[in-house]
Protein backbone atom coordinates (compact mmCIF):
# COMPACT_ATOMS: atom_id res chain seq x y z
CA UNK A 1 0.00 0.00 0.00
CA UNK A 2 1.36 3.77 -0.68
CA UNK A 3 -0.33 7.12 -0.59
CA UNK A 4 -0.44 9.75 -3.41
CA UNK A 5 3.25 10.75 -3.10
CA UNK A 6 4.34 7.15 -3.51
CA UNK A 7 5.33 6.43 0.48
CA UNK A 8 4.64 3.25 2.27
CA UNK A 9 1.56 2.55 3.86
CA UNK A 10 1.52 0.27 6.54
CA UNK A 11 -1.93 0.38 7.83
CA UNK A 12 -5.09 2.51 7.58
CA UNK A 13 -8.61 2.63 8.36
CA UNK A 14 -11.45 5.48 7.97
CA UNK A 15 -14.27 5.49 10.16
CA UNK A 16 -17.26 8.14 10.31
CA UNK A 17 -18.63 10.39 13.20
CA UNK A 18 -22.42 11.08 12.97
CA UNK A 19 -24.01 14.17 14.24
CA UNK A 20 -25.26 14.67 17.70
CA UNK A 21 -23.31 10.93 18.88
CA UNK A 22 -21.58 12.32 21.68
CA UNK A 23 -22.96 9.81 23.70
CA UNK A 24 -20.66 6.56 22.53
CA UNK A 25 -17.93 9.01 21.17
CA UNK A 26 -14.87 7.42 22.01
CA UNK A 27 -15.74 4.20 19.89
CA UNK A 28 -13.28 5.80 17.15
CA UNK A 29 -10.40 6.72 19.55
CA UNK A 30 -10.85 2.87 21.01
CA UNK A 31 -10.75 1.07 17.96
CA UNK A 32 -7.39 3.55 16.67
CA UNK A 33 -6.19 2.53 20.03
CA UNK A 34 -6.92 -0.96 19.79
CA UNK A 35 -5.30 -1.03 16.28
CA UNK A 36 -1.80 0.54 17.57
CA UNK A 37 -1.79 -1.65 20.20
CA UNK A 38 -1.45 -4.44 18.11
CA UNK A 39 1.10 -2.90 15.48
CA UNK A 40 3.07 -2.81 18.90
CA UNK A 41 3.57 0.94 18.74
CA UNK A 42 4.97 2.35 21.84
CA UNK A 43 2.23 3.43 24.56
CA UNK A 44 3.44 6.82 25.12
CA UNK A 45 2.35 7.83 21.33
CA UNK A 46 -0.55 5.41 21.75
CA UNK A 47 -1.72 7.62 24.74
CA UNK A 48 -0.84 10.43 22.42
CA UNK A 49 -3.02 9.78 19.40
CA UNK A 50 -6.07 8.26 21.43
CA UNK A 51 -6.49 11.42 23.59
CA UNK A 52 -6.11 13.47 19.95
CA UNK A 53 -8.25 11.27 18.84
CA UNK A 54 -11.05 11.50 21.12
CA UNK A 55 -10.95 15.03 21.42
CA UNK A 56 -11.48 15.23 17.43
CA UNK A 57 -14.32 12.34 17.49
CA UNK A 58 -16.20 14.54 20.11
CA UNK A 59 -15.62 17.96 18.37
CA UNK A 60 -17.30 16.42 15.13
CA UNK A 61 -20.26 14.89 17.22
CA UNK A 62 -20.89 18.43 18.94
CA UNK A 63 -20.13 20.98 16.54
CA UNK A 64 -19.75 19.51 12.87
CA UNK A 65 -22.54 17.87 10.87
CA UNK A 66 -20.76 14.44 10.81
CA UNK A 67 -17.22 13.91 9.21
CA UNK A 68 -14.35 11.29 8.98
CA UNK A 69 -11.32 10.21 10.90
CA UNK A 70 -8.52 8.53 9.48
CA UNK A 71 -5.86 6.81 10.54
CA UNK A 72 -2.99 6.03 8.46
CA UNK A 73 0.42 4.35 10.22
CA UNK A 74 3.53 5.06 8.12
CA UNK A 75 7.11 3.17 8.69
CA UNK A 76 8.12 6.78 10.65
CA UNK A 77 4.87 8.56 11.69
CA UNK A 78 1.20 8.24 12.23
CA UNK A 79 -1.07 10.58 10.64
CA UNK A 80 -4.61 11.49 11.72
CA UNK A 81 -6.78 13.24 9.16
CA UNK A 82 -10.19 14.88 10.57
CA UNK A 83 -12.60 15.87 8.20
CA UNK A 84 -15.87 17.42 8.38
CA UNK A 85 -19.01 19.05 7.20
CA UNK A 86 -20.37 22.03 9.30
CA UNK A 87 -20.21 25.24 10.12
CA UNK A 88 -16.33 25.84 10.38
CA UNK A 89 -14.39 27.99 12.76
CA UNK A 90 -14.85 31.68 12.60
CA UNK A 91 -11.93 32.17 14.35
CA UNK A 92 -8.86 29.14 14.79
CA UNK A 93 -6.79 31.98 17.16
CA UNK A 94 -10.02 31.65 19.27
CA UNK A 95 -10.26 28.06 19.29
CA UNK A 96 -7.12 27.40 19.94
CA UNK A 97 -6.93 29.06 23.11
CA UNK A 98 -7.82 26.69 25.89
CA UNK A 99 -10.85 27.77 27.49
CA UNK A 100 -12.72 28.93 24.68
CA UNK A 101 -15.85 27.37 23.70
CA UNK A 102 -18.99 27.58 21.41
CA UNK A 103 -20.48 24.75 22.86
CA UNK A 104 -24.34 24.88 24.28
CA UNK A 105 -24.99 24.71 27.84
CA UNK A 106 -26.90 21.50 27.93
CA UNK A 107 -23.34 19.59 26.35
CA UNK A 108 -21.50 21.42 28.74
CA UNK A 109 -23.88 20.16 31.84
CA UNK A 110 -22.20 16.67 30.50
CA UNK A 111 -18.73 17.44 30.80
CA UNK A 112 -18.05 18.70 27.38
CA UNK A 113 -16.83 22.27 26.31
CA UNK A 114 -14.67 22.89 28.30
CA UNK A 115 -12.65 24.76 25.52
CA UNK A 116 -9.76 22.01 25.86
CA UNK A 117 -10.04 20.01 22.95
CA UNK A 118 -8.70 21.75 20.22
CA UNK A 119 -5.19 22.82 22.59
CA UNK A 120 -5.21 19.11 23.75
CA UNK A 121 -5.08 18.01 20.41
CA UNK A 122 -2.28 20.44 19.55
CA UNK A 123 -0.39 19.45 22.50
CA UNK A 124 -0.54 15.83 21.34
CA UNK A 125 0.74 15.92 18.02
CA UNK A 126 4.15 16.57 16.73
CA UNK A 127 2.48 17.99 13.92
CA UNK A 128 -0.71 19.98 13.42
CA UNK A 129 -2.55 21.91 10.73
CA UNK A 130 -5.84 23.33 10.52
CA UNK A 131 -8.01 24.44 7.83
CA UNK A 132 -11.44 25.95 8.04
CA UNK A 133 -13.87 27.25 5.93
CA UNK A 134 -17.16 28.92 7.53
CA UNK A 135 -20.73 27.06 5.92
CA UNK A 136 -18.39 24.28 4.80
CA UNK A 137 -16.11 22.72 7.11
CA UNK A 138 -13.08 22.07 8.93
CA UNK A 139 -10.19 19.89 7.97
CA UNK A 140 -7.35 19.16 10.72
CA UNK A 141 -4.19 17.13 10.31
CA UNK A 142 -1.76 15.94 12.91
CA UNK A 143 1.26 14.07 12.54
CA UNK A 144 2.75 11.50 15.50
CA UNK A 145 6.71 10.57 14.73
CA UNK A 146 7.10 6.78 15.47
CA UNK B 1 -3.87 -0.89 47.38
CA UNK B 2 -6.37 -2.33 45.29
CA UNK B 3 -10.27 -1.52 44.03
CA UNK B 4 -11.27 -4.27 46.49
CA UNK B 5 -9.44 -2.50 49.04
CA UNK B 6 -10.78 0.77 48.48
CA UNK B 7 -14.18 -0.22 48.79
CA UNK B 8 -14.07 -1.92 51.89
CA UNK B 9 -12.29 1.19 53.88
CA UNK B 10 -14.54 3.71 51.90
CA UNK B 11 -17.64 1.53 52.31
CA UNK B 12 -18.50 2.01 48.33
CA UNK B 13 -20.82 0.68 46.06
CA UNK B 14 -19.92 -1.32 43.66
CA UNK B 15 -22.59 -0.96 40.90
CA UNK B 16 -20.75 -3.43 38.25
CA UNK B 17 -19.98 -6.89 40.20
CA UNK B 18 -18.50 -8.25 37.13
CA UNK B 19 -15.74 -6.65 37.07
CA UNK B 20 -12.51 -7.28 38.25
CA UNK B 21 -11.81 -5.51 41.52
CA UNK B 22 -8.43 -6.97 42.20
CA UNK B 23 -6.06 -4.35 40.52
CA UNK B 24 -3.86 -2.20 41.81
CA UNK B 25 -4.89 2.09 42.30
CA UNK B 26 -2.04 3.71 40.90
CA UNK B 27 -3.45 7.43 41.76
CA UNK B 28 -6.30 9.45 41.78
CA UNK B 29 -8.32 11.91 40.06
CA UNK B 30 -10.74 14.23 40.88
CA UNK B 31 -12.61 16.18 37.98
CA UNK B 32 -16.04 16.79 36.06
CA UNK B 33 -14.58 18.21 32.62
CA UNK B 34 -13.82 15.53 30.12
CA UNK B 35 -11.16 17.36 28.16
CA UNK B 36 -8.96 17.53 31.16
CA UNK B 37 -9.34 13.85 32.27
CA UNK B 38 -8.41 12.94 28.90
CA UNK B 39 -5.50 15.37 29.91
CA UNK B 40 -4.34 14.50 32.44
CA UNK B 41 -5.50 11.15 33.28
CA UNK B 42 -2.56 8.22 33.56
CA UNK B 43 -3.30 4.52 33.17
CA UNK B 44 -4.03 2.80 36.98
CA UNK B 45 -5.84 6.18 38.25
CA UNK B 46 -9.20 6.07 40.38
CA UNK B 47 -11.35 8.93 39.02
CA UNK B 48 -13.78 10.38 40.85
CA UNK B 49 -16.48 12.30 39.26
CA UNK B 50 -20.66 13.40 39.69
CA UNK B 51 -21.06 12.44 35.79
CA UNK B 52 -22.25 9.43 35.14
CA UNK B 53 -23.23 8.91 31.40
CA UNK B 54 -21.88 6.62 28.62
CA UNK B 55 -18.83 8.88 27.84
CA UNK B 56 -17.24 8.40 31.22
CA UNK B 57 -16.73 5.16 30.29
CA UNK B 58 -14.89 5.20 26.83
CA UNK B 59 -12.59 8.02 28.82
CA UNK B 60 -11.87 5.78 31.88
CA UNK B 61 -11.15 3.08 28.95
CA UNK B 62 -9.08 4.97 26.61
CA UNK B 63 -6.75 5.67 29.70
CA UNK B 64 -7.21 2.17 30.97
CA UNK B 65 -8.04 3.60 35.06
CA UNK B 66 -8.73 1.19 37.86
CA UNK B 67 -12.15 2.55 38.74
CA UNK B 68 -14.50 5.20 38.54
CA UNK B 69 -16.17 6.34 41.75
CA UNK B 70 -19.45 8.10 41.35
CA UNK B 71 -19.29 10.74 44.20
CA UNK B 72 -23.07 12.40 45.91
CA UNK B 73 -24.85 9.18 45.23
CA UNK B 74 -25.77 9.93 42.04
CA UNK B 75 -28.03 7.69 40.07
CA UNK B 76 -25.96 5.67 37.22
CA UNK B 77 -27.52 5.23 34.11
CA UNK B 78 -27.80 1.52 32.60
CA UNK B 79 -26.00 1.64 29.75
CA UNK B 80 -23.50 3.33 31.66
CA UNK B 81 -23.12 0.09 33.92
CA UNK B 82 -23.62 -1.54 30.61
CA UNK B 83 -20.63 -0.51 28.83
CA UNK B 84 -18.52 -0.27 31.94
CA UNK B 85 -18.71 -4.13 32.59
CA UNK B 86 -17.79 -4.63 28.78
CA UNK B 87 -14.95 -2.56 29.10
CA UNK B 88 -14.13 -4.28 32.35
CA UNK B 89 -14.07 -1.04 34.41
CA UNK B 90 -15.39 -1.15 38.05
CA UNK B 91 -17.91 1.82 38.77
CA UNK B 92 -18.35 2.53 42.45
CA UNK B 93 -20.31 4.87 44.51
CA UNK B 94 -20.98 6.64 47.73
CA UNK B 95 -23.07 9.31 48.94
CA UNK B 96 -20.31 11.40 50.15
CA UNK B 97 -19.16 14.61 47.67
CA UNK B 98 -16.16 14.19 45.67
CA UNK B 99 -13.79 16.38 48.09
CA UNK B 100 -14.42 13.98 50.79
CA UNK B 101 -13.66 11.18 48.60
CA UNK B 102 -10.51 12.85 47.29
CA UNK B 103 -9.50 13.01 51.18
CA UNK B 104 -10.14 9.31 51.62
CA UNK B 105 -8.03 8.09 48.99
CA UNK B 106 -5.58 10.32 49.68
CA UNK B 107 -5.87 9.41 53.54
CA UNK B 108 -5.46 5.70 52.02
CA UNK B 109 -1.86 6.49 50.79
CA UNK B 110 -2.90 7.06 47.39
CA UNK B 111 -1.07 10.23 46.03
Amino acid sequence: MSNEHGEQVTFQETRQVEQGDFATAGQIAASFKNTLKKLGVASPVIRRIAIASYEAEINLAIHSWGGTMRLIIYPDRVRLLVDDVGPGIENIDLAMQEGYSTASEEVRMLGFGAGMGMPNMKRCADAFKIESVLGKGTSISMDFNL
Amino acid sequence: MTVAQIIQAMELELLTPQTDVSREITGGCVCDLLSVVMAEGEGGMAWITVQTHLNVIAVASLHDFSCVIVSGGAAVEEETLAKAQEEGIPVLRSPHSSYKLAGQLYGLGIA
